[in-house]
């Protein structure tokens, strides 16, 4: 039986929980990871820190499956992450046992942010130290979303969203750039806004996109190919820029 | 790592807390077990004291229109009739019937409780609860009382999104999907005439009439069933009472007397 020590997670005098502040510092200090949403589909990218030599590099997926239909990235400690994706991997199956149904993505999100709050009122634990976006597609309605969730346990529905480092400068990319794509328009709205803070290549982003029918890890090739061609679009928007002052 | 059995906790008495974080299974509920030499023996004698016959006719079954629930209304406690008014057919929720066999108060409270569960369930996850999932939190919870006296055999019927549904749920802990079912003492006649009468592709009048004859029938020959016939219709709108007829003036119905001829009539004799 487990002996509770006092909170470590106690309000200050002005009302902030600092232990909650601290553990968000942790994660802008994460790799960055973006998520958008689009009709009939939703894309998740991680930022990849240059692996090493001898690493091998399957063994550090960042995207991971929640369920048949839910997917999961996330920025700050990696190690309560791991613990974090597996207690939802059980509620995701104990779901399905007790009312023999998929869960909701909000039902997920939910859970884990809830889970995340609990240990903020408890003795003797420290808060999750990760922000996590949760994307999928409902059982039934068939209607794709994407969740963020993070130490305080606070959780939202969002159109696109990023979090870890520099994901303020992802957003505001975001914000600027973001309409109701489909397709592969989506997958290369999310590069794109990943490349704004990441050196561009397939050997620095993971990205993963989620139908109706499942999860799919894009692979090195596919997003070299789409970067490039954002690259192109790139220098060709450049281009149109200087051109006019000639064609006057 | 330990399962998460949060689903199948057990609402009986649990001594010892549980540990909030780490999931793990609460221990076992308990109660305390009296002082006698041959335990296994009183305890069967106990649950044979306590049973009670479900004496009782109670179907349910899904036609192409949604789902039809009918049902007697005698109570009975041995031979003694009890009640002939009591509501066999308790409503869940606006969508969902359930019906009671077995220990009047258990189905009451359980069916009740169930009807709690649902709605939070719509609160909490802004959308109704399914047929499939409300059958089976009652059958988790009746599970964990296993053993422990709870009598109840029921049948859960309602419409949800994937159309009509309809399970048995007893306090055995079985649950089974089906397309008719019928419980309590009068259910071999029941299904006697379901079985003969069922077509998928009734409509609902014929549905509500095979119900009722079905429910007369039982009535007719078992003597723990009785009382006034009811019957429900389920369908996409939610559920709504079709009738409720005394099975007494169903038999005459059925079969009214017809005047016979006479043969011989007796007549005064003249005074000798």
């Amino acid at each position: 039986m487990a002996r509770y020590d006092r909170a470590i997670t106690v309000f200050s005098p002005d009302g902030h929980l600092f232990q909650v502040e601290y553990a968000l510092e942790a994660v802008r200090k994460g790799n960055a990871a973006v998520g958008v949403r689009g009709t009939d589909i939703v894309v998740l990218g991680v930022e990849k820190k240059s692996a090493a030599k001898l690493q091998d590099s399957r063994s550090v997926r960042k995207i991971v499956n929640l369920d048949d239909h839910i997917a999961l990235a996330c920025a700050g400690l990696k190690a309560d992450a791991r613990v974090l994706i597996n207690r939802a991997r059980i509620e995701c199956q104990s779901h399905r046992l007790t009312v023999e149904d998929p869960v909701t993505v909000e039902y997920i999100t939910r859970y884990i942010a809830g889970l995340q709050q609990k240990y903020t009122q408890s003795g003797g634990v420290r808060p999750f130290g990760l922000s996590t976006l949760i994307v999928g597609f409902d059982p039934y309605s068939g209607v794709p979303s994407l969740y963020q969730t993070d130490p305080s346990g606070t959780f939202s529905a969002w159109k696109a969203n990023a979090t870890g480092r520099n994901s303020n400068s992802i957003r505001e990319f975001l914000e600027k750039n973001y309409k109701e794509t489909s397709g592969q328009e989506t997958i290369k709205l999310a590069i794109r806004a990943l490349l704004e803070v990441v050196e561009s290549g397939g050997k620095n982003i993971e990205v993963a996109v989620m139908t109706k029918e499942g999860l799919r890890q894009l692979d090195e090739a596919e997003i070299d190919a789409i970067a490039a061609e954002i690259e192109a679009e790139k220098e060709a928007v450049e281009a149109a820029k200087k051109a006019p002052p000639k064609e006057k | 790592m330990k399962l998460d059995t949060s689903g199948l906790e057990s609402a009986a008495p649990v001594w010892g807390a549980p540990s909030e974080l780490v999931d793990g299974f609460s221990a076992a509920p308990s109660f305390e077990v009296p002082n006698t030499t041959d335990f296994d023996g009183f305890q069967k004698e106990a649950i044979q004291m306590v049973k009670p016959a479900k004496g009782t006719t109670t179907l349910a079954f899904i036609f192409k229109e949604g789902a039809m629930v009918a049902a007697d209304s005698r109570a009975s406690m041995g031979g003694y009739i009890s009640s002939q008014s009591v509501k066999k057919i308790i409503e869940i929720n606006p969508y969902m019937l359930g019906t009671m066999a077995g220990g009047a108060a258990d189905c009451q409270f359980w069916h009740r409780n169930l009807g709690i569960k649902c709605r939070l369930h719509e609160l909490a996850n802004k959308r109704r609860i399914s047929v499939t999932g409300a059958s089976k939190l009652l059958a988790n919870i009746l599970y964990s009382y296993r053993g422990m006296g709870l009598s109840v055999g029921t049948m859960i019927a309602g419409w949800d999104e994937t159309g009509p549904g309809l399970y048995y749920v007893d306090s055995e802990g079985g649950r089974l999907k089906g397309m008719r079912f019928s419980v309590g003492s009068g259910s071999p006649y029941a299904y006697g005439v379901l079985d003969n009468g069922y077509r998928y592709d009734m409509s609902v009048e014929e549905a509500a009439e095979l119900a009722r004859r079905a429910i007369y029938h039982a009535t007719f020959r078992d003597g723990a069933s009785g009382g006034v016939a009811s019957v429900y219709y389920v369908g996409p709108n939610g559920w709504k009472k079709i009738s409720g007829d005394d099975v007494g003036e169903l038999h005459y119905k059925y079969y009214p007397v017809l005047p016979s001829t006479v043969e011989q009539e007796m007549v005064e004799a003249a005074a000798a």
